[in-house]
């Protein structure tokens, strides 16, 4: 097992003229059996950075350090690691035990314990009936599967996960996230998994690097970002619904966004006087979509309610009050918390 | 349900596949008939006489040893087509597909000689490799090797092979480029990170995935040796020296119209007739149930 490091990483494509940095030095440490998410809108390099921790990218800028080799210019299969990809990339023409053993008959471990190995990986993965059929006779489901296998018989240093559960329905997802969990309880593998799906980072990570364009928005674990986000993006990025900015709001200095969560907001007789522009239901709680029309303009605002909370009427005016400690201030140049 | 048009008059139906039906009767039915009946026939040079034979043509070709030897030189001639043209059509479009800077360029290049017409193509290569005069048997004459595919059998044959394999080359290469670049390339990286250098990847993922493409193209090949390679040989060799490279297609062609063997070419093309059904089946089977993975 191993640490990862990523020391002011650097990624650009393209040369001449049409250069195209996607990510912009990026540093951070992983420790050595932790799980850490990356997560971000699309587009926003987070492939990029798998691929070049895998190796399958050129790293145009710093370094990466796995374990304690720097492995800017090692192979991809020199490096130790194993890669889930997003489209599971089982080798259609072999069967599911061959696709597992491909990476140790090249290692050229004997026979036997190929064998030993991939029975175990198929074991722990419910595949052990599906060791001789073709990727293609198998679901959506089983092929994450035994993706998951052909990562786990090499036993590598790191695992690399790119959205693996992005093809999967939501309920399937919610369950392989659960079996993701407990294989890396078991494993302690060192993990870094992609996904543009804040609820599977929040779920999965112990720690998670928030990205947008190139840039980690920061680094922590999921009650960190959740509670003192780091920048704005991170407030509306992390949560659903995302939280309310209040660019204008009376008693706040100039220049600062106030932020607060559509669920630390309560109704109550007096307060910010809000009128009721829609309203959500969504069983357990409802979503009043208000409007805050103050001395210097409109503030849009959305605010989460217990179901036993009574159901305000539309064009209403209802008052709202934040909880003080839930407050949270940015700077409206740079969008950073303060 | 399956969605189907229905015609109300049925007449427009079979106006409709008409013109086909017309064509096709024309140039295939009608020939194949009429060798079909020639097969049978023995006429004298001039035509005046005409006896039926039965199966005597068939019967004097399966002991003619001419004809048994034409068919080794067939079947050398297009196993040497297939193979060097599909591994260097393979071997380009592998190139091609690494390839990103002046792709393009590079890929029209290939095309071309596909839009060369064979006969063009036979004379060519007759002229870059005649002896005494032409630029490659120059310099290989240079390089103190004697060409002379006038006299050599051997050099005859080659010299018609690599002309019918750089006709079809770019067919080949159409194909291979498109089967490649069909292969979803995390399969590649998969392997990478799996630790197979490119070679092993090449043999252990490439090439299985591209094997639908090979059978296809190799059927293709063989029937364009044995049926559509005729104006090659005549432009550059006529068959010759002796008959070292007169195939099937040539046999048919220099009997029935040099020697004036009427029923023994049209056996003999009634048997070609039966070798390309016989492949077509094949390929069919095959592509079927072609999903080998
Ligand atoms: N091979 C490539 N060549 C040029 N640009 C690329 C390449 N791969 C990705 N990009 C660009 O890099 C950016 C980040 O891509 P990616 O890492 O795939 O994002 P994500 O995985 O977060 O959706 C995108 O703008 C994308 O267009
Ligand atoms: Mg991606």
């Amino acid at each position: 097992m191993a640490s990862i490091s990523l020391k002011n990483v650097v990624k650009r494509y393209g040369n001449g003229k049409s250069v195209n940095q996607v990510i912009h030095g990026l540093s951070a440490e992983i420790g050595d059996g932790e799980f850490v998410v990356v997560v971000g809108p699309s587009g926003c390099g987070k492939s990029t950075l798998l691929r070049m921790v895998a190796g399958l990218e050129e790293i145009s800028e710093g370094q990466i350090i796995i374990g304690n080799r720097v492995v800017n210019d090692l192979e991809p299969s020199e490096r130790d690691i194993a890669m889930v990809f997003q489209n599971y990339a089982l080798y259609p023409h072999m069967s599911v035990f061959d696709n597992m053993a491909y990476g140790l008959k090249i290692a050229k471990v004997p026979a036997a314990e190929i064998r030993a190995r991939v029975d175990k990986a198929a074991a722990i993965l419910q595949l052990g009936q599906f060791l001789e059929r073709k990727p293609r006779q198998l679901s959506g489901g089983q092929r994450q599967r035994v993706a998951m296998g052909r990562a786990i018989v090499r036993q590598p240093q790191v695992f690399l996960f790119d959205e693996p559960l992005s093809n999967l329905d939501a309920k399937l997802r919610a369950h392989t996230r659960l079996e993701i969990q407990k294989l890396h309880r078991e494993l302690g593998i060192t993990s870094l998994f992609v996904t543009h799906d804040q609820v599977e980072a929040m779920t999965l990570a112990q720690r998670m690097i928030v990205m947008n364009d190139g840039v980690m928005e920061q680094f922590g674990t999921p009650e960190e970002v959740y509670a003192r986000p780091a920048t704005t993006f991170v407030a509306t990025f992390i949560g659903s619904p995302p939280m309310n900015l209040l660019k204008n709001a009376p008693g706040a200095d100039a220049g600062t966004i106030v932020g607060i969560r559509p669920e630390h907001l309560d109704i109550t007789a007096d307060g910010w006087a809000l009128v009721v522009d829609a309203i959500e239901t969504l069983g357990a709680e409802r979503l009043v979509y208000g409007r805050w029309a103050h001395g210097s303009g409109d503030e849009l605002m959305t605010i989460r309610c217990e179901e036993n909370v009574p159901v305000p009427t539309l064009g209403s005016t209802i008052h709202v009050t934040p909880r003080a400690d839930r407050l949270h201030y940015f700077d409206a140049a740079t969008g950073k918390r303060k | 349900m399956e969605k189907r048009v229905v015609f109300r008059s049925s007449w427009l139906p079979w106006a409709l596949i008409a013109p086909q039906v017309v064509v096709i009767t024309l140039f295939f039915f009608w020939p194949a008939a009429q060798a079909l009946v020639q097969s049978l026939q023995q006429s004298d040079a001039f035509g005046t006489s005409v006896e039926w034979v039965g199966f005597e043509n068939f019967v004097n070709l399966w002991n003619d040893a001419t004809y048994l030897a034409s068919f080794y030189t067939t079947a050398v001639f297009s196993v040497s087509v297939a193979v060097v043209g599909l591994t260097l059509s393979l071997l380009l479009a592998v190139f091609a597909d690494r390839v990103v800077k002046g792709a393009l360029a590079y890929r029209t290049l290939l095309i071309w000689p596909y839009a060369v017409a064979p006969a063009v193509a036979g004379v060519l290569w007759l002229f870059m490799f005649a002896p005494s005069v032409g630029v490659v048997s120059y310099t290989l004459r240079k390089l103190g090797f004697e060409w002379n595919h006038l006299l050599n059998g051997n050099h005859a044959m080659t010299l018609v092979v690599m002309a019918a394999v750089w006709k079809q080359i770019s067919y080949n290469f159409l194909f291979f480029l498109a089967g490649l670049q069909s292969i979803p390339k995390s399969l590649i990286e998969a392997a990478a990170i799996d630790g197979a250098r490119p070679w092993r990847r090449f043999w252990t993922i490439v090439f299985p995935m591209l094997s639908p493409t090979t059978f296809f193209l190799l059927v293709i090949n063989i029937v364009y040796a044995f049926f559509d390679t005729f104006a090659i040989i005549d432009s550059a060799t006529q068959g010759g020296p002796g008959k070292d490279t007169v195939i099937l297609v040539y046999k048919v062609y220099y009997d029935g119209f040099k020697a004036m063997d009427l029923g023994g070419s049209a056996a003999q093309s009634v048997i070609l007739m039966v070798i390309v059904v016989a492949l077509t089946v094949i390929q069919f089977r095959f592509v079927e149930k072609k999903v080998n993975y």
